[in-house]
């Protein structure tokens, strides 16, 4: 393409120093390609606007994957398919850079379909520039999405069929539909009268995106001799004849003079303010608080019930005060599928040294709010551990007597004597502190409420919820 | 400082914002997702850039495009969402970018389940895409260690122009400790190589593709002269309770901490075992591990997959001493008992 590059832009490399091999002052693209062409009106864009110094410019898979031995900008060389999500990655790190995602039909409408539509559709402010040449120019003339019916190619040796390969894809019909677009143009890079049209074309989606307007897209109908096994001189016809039927010229869409532009503001944050918006602890929060020597030590508790009785709750609390007391802690949920299916289980280790395992397998306390979770978790308690479970919803027996079993009215309980049934997991919170004597106290709990209460104006009932708890936890044990 | 009691998942974002990640581009998945909130909510109030990609495909592309224009940037995922991630990752590698990837791994293969695995370990530690590539990959265990090892892996990147995994199974995600923050990193490292679209960067160019086999050559012994260095200064384990041991048990993750509580039961029972977790999967304490076997100690290797990482300590060890594995998949987890009797048996075995 020596001769379209004549009077080369300044844009371009003098020398196309990263150019391997011999012939360094000449492109890597076949005679008649339409490559060059593109590269030429880019480049003469770039030196008009004086943009080179500011750009970066996305290379593709295919033929184009070298343009940066030419482009005198910042350069980045992408995967297949990828480039307007690389884009997308460059321009919303300095939206000041103009960032060209430069693409062939098979690295954008095959491989990369939908990184082009979601960039196209989330409005990426970029600039794409797309070479449709019906056909992988690259790897040797396999069928492109944009192939032509009927046309035969390396893999569509029969010539591509509606029944097999399905339509041609029309790119810019698609993405002109979306909202998001501001300007939408397919061109031809034939004769002169349409080249001049690509490169205003080419001219408009750059300015666009210097003046922060939005995602624009310029297809331009561009020869592959080699592939198309069609003498050069006879390729701008072929383009005419059989690519323009079909794709059309035209500006699809370009709502770049209404469309608004939303200002950005750049702030910088202290690190006093990030400390701050991550809402990370300042203060010294622990309480004083003396473990009671007979205090069970070292509980493996295991929290479950349905999911909305407050179970994950109740177990975050509990680790949260055994914090707050001064201990290692672990919280482990159930997640996922699991809960989904309505029931939840956690697992909380509170612990004087560092703590191993935070699962718990084998558990020290059950507290359990229904009568599946006892059933399942009941056998699992270790000799001598503590069964906590909600009388009120669970009408069982414990059979095993090596345990110690305390069936307390939770949910009849908040419910009656504090309006509120979903305060349940309080109730078992105030019974835990009795029945473990005392692994932290109320006053441990009360200070934690605010972290795990996200409604204020519930946070007084779940206090009076744990004191409830205590009392019938006292007067169950007679303590 | 004061410790906040957080979420494994959670303390990566705070970490990785500390550490002064300016961008999170990733697309949901349990169990990682709440790292995608967590970004979704705090970058934002800070004038940095969170976005939901169209797929992991997309996410890594855009953190390829991100890392090339010079910022500190991640994406997380699980398993499945890393298996596509996979193409981006050998292109960052080649290209030298600095990135962070963090893979909260769960059970395969295929859809498999949303259940802690460790199955990951191979598409991580030897390199899941094309190419000669390896990638820094970190095992934390805690919650702590989430944040600490997030804002290491920061560094690591840069240091090196590397990707860096942090990968944590699912529990490990999942569960809620006390964590203590450390201040935010001011000063970053400039990345003069960058594409920025900036006067001073516009000679750059960010690529991997080198078409003549003697410059590939060239470019993968730098790659692999930067990988010598890595593992001749980064490695990193933990020791338990391994000097007078007779049976050293291998484990990371939360196997790690489950073989910790193991540990402490049988050694109650006067039994010489101890613990090695390394937090660099790799580089791999190899080094470690053959002065060992030197000391003639038997070894167990613990996993929640089908034994992986056993490879590499049987590789360490060269066969010298007795290498035995466990492991459970599909997500479940070793149990105290399972421990207590695997270690019984291996400390007995000939
Ligand atoms: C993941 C992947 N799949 C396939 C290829 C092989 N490949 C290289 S270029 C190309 C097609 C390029 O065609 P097009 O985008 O139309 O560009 P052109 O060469 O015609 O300019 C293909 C399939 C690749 N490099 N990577
Ligand atoms: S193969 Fe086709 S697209 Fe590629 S350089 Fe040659 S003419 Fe251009």
């Amino acid at each position: 393409m020596a001769e379209t590059i004549f009077r080369k832009a300044k844009s371009f490399y003098d020398v196309y120093e990263r150019k391997a091999g011999a012939n360094k002052d000449v492109t890597h693209y076949c005679p008649g390609c339409g490559h060059g062409i593109l590269h030429k009106l880019i480049a003469e864009a770039m030196d008009d606007f004086d943009l080179k110094e500011h750009t970066v410019l996305i290379s593709p898979v295919g033929c184009s994957v070298f343009a940066y031995y030419y482009f005198d900008c910042g350069n980045i060389q992408a995967a297949h398919g990828r480039a307007p999500a690389v884009a997308t990655g460059v321009k919303r790190t300095n939206p000041d850079s103009v960032v060209i995602s430069y693409q062939g039909d098979g690295d954008l409408a095959g491989i990369g379909g939908n990184e082009i539509l979601q960039a196209a559709n989330r409005g990426e402010r970029i600039s794409v520039f797309f070479v449709n040449n019906a056909i992988y120019g690259m790897t040797g003339g396999q069928m492109a999405p944009t192939t032509l019916l009927g046309m035969r190619t390396t893999t569509s040796p029969h010539g591509r069929s509606i029944g097999n390969e399905g339509y041609p894809l029309h790119m810019c019909e698609l993405i002109s539909t979306l909202e998001a677009p501001v300007y939408v143009e397919r061109v031809s890079l034939t004769d002169a009268k349409h080249i001049m049209q690509a490169r205003r074309a080419v001219r408009k989606a750059l300015k666009a995106q210097m003046e922060g307007k939005g995602f624009t897209f310029v297809e331009a109908l561009s020869a592959c001799p080699t592939n198309w096994k069609v003498p050069t001189r006879e390729a701008n016809r072929w383009i005419v004849e059989m690519m323009e039927p079909v794709f059309p010229i035209k500006v699809f869409k370009d709502e770049i003079e209404t469309r608004e532009v939303v200002p950005r503001e750049k702030k910088t944050y202290t690190p006093h303010e990030i400390v701050e918006t991550l809402d990370l602890p300042t203060g010294d929060e622990t309480v004083s608080f003396v473990r009671p020597p007979n205090a069970l030590k070292d509980p493996e508790i295991k929290v479950a019930g349905f999911g909305g009785q407050g179970v994950l709750l109740l177990g975050l609390a509990l680790a949260q005060a055994g914090m707050r007391a001064g201990y290692h802690v672990t919280w482990l949920p159930s997640y996922g599928p699991e809960m989904r299916g309505g029931t939840a289980n956690c697992h909380v280790r509170i612990a004087e040294g560092r703590i191993g395992s935070p699962l718990v397998h084998e558990s020290d306390v059950l507290i359990a709010f229904n009568g599946p979770s006892l059933d399942k978790f009941a056998s699992l308690v270790k000799p001598g551990g503590l069964i906590l479970y909600d009388s009120s919803l669970i009408d069982r027996t414990i059979e095993r007597t090596d345990v110690k079993a305390l069936g307390l009215p939770f949910t009849e309980l908040a419910d009656k004597e504090l309006g509120n049934g979903r305060a349940s997991n309080f109730v078992a919170m105030g019974a835990f502190i009795v029945a473990s004597r005392g692994v932290f106290d109320e006053h441990v709990v009360k200070s934690i409420l605010p972290l795990v209460i996200k409604r204020k104006n519930l946070i007084e009932l779940n206090e009076r919820a744990v004191a409830a708890g205590m009392r019938i936890a006292r007067e169950a044990l007679g303590s | 400082m004061a410790k906040q009691f957080i979420k494994g998942n959670e303390a990566v974002v705070k970490g990785a914002i500390l550490a002064g990640c300016q961008a999170y581009y990733g697309y949901p998945i349990t169990p990682a997702s709440e790292i995608a909130e967590a970004a979704a909510y705090y970058l934002p109030l800070l004038g940095r850039t969170f976005l939901q990609a169209e797929s992991e495909i997309g996410a890594i592309n855009m953190v390829y495009g991100a890392a090339s224009a010079g910022i500190r940037v991640m994406t997380a995922s699980s398993s499945p969402g890393i298996s596509l991630k996979q193409e981006g990752i050998s292109y960052a590698a080649g290209a030298e970018l600095s990135c962070v990837v963090v893979d909260i791994t769960r059970g395969g293969p295929g859809l498999g389940n949303i259940a802690p695995e460790q199955s990951d370990y191979n598409q991580m530690v030897k390199g899941g895409g094309h190419g000669n590539y390896k990638l820094i990959v970190l095992a934390p265990n805690c919650a702590q260690e989430m944040c600490d090892l997030t804002m290491h892996a920061f560094d690591l990147a840069d240091r090196y122009r590397t990707p860096v995994v942090v990968m944590a199974d699912g529990f490990v995600g999942q569960m809620m400790e006390p964590v203590e923050f450390p201040a935010p990193v001011v000063d970053l490292p400039p990345k003069p190589w960058a594409t920025a679209g900036t006067p001073e960067t516009y000679k750059n160019l960010i690529t991997s593709i080198d078409l003549e086999p003697d410059d590939l050559e060239r470019h993968i012994n730098h790659l692999y002269a930067k990988y010598a260095e890595i593992e001749a200064n980064e490695v990193r384990y933990e020791e338990y309770m391994v000097d007078d041991a007779d049976l050293v048990c291998i484990g990371f993750g939360v196997v790690s901490r489950i073989l910790q509580s193991g540990i402490e039961r049988v050694r109650a029972e006067g039994k010489k075992v101890g613990l090695l977790r390394p937090i660099t999967l790799w580089p791999f304490p190899e080094k470690r591990l053959a002065r060992l076997a030197d000391e003639g100690k038997k070894l167990l290797v613990m996993e929640m997959n089908k034994g992986m990482m056993v490879d590499d300590v049987r590789l360490a060890v060269q066969h010298r001493v007795p290498v035995g594995f466990y492991g459970r998949v599909g997500g479940n987890v070793p149990s105290g008992r399972e421990v207590y009797d695997q270690i019984m048996l291996h400390l007995e075995a000939v």
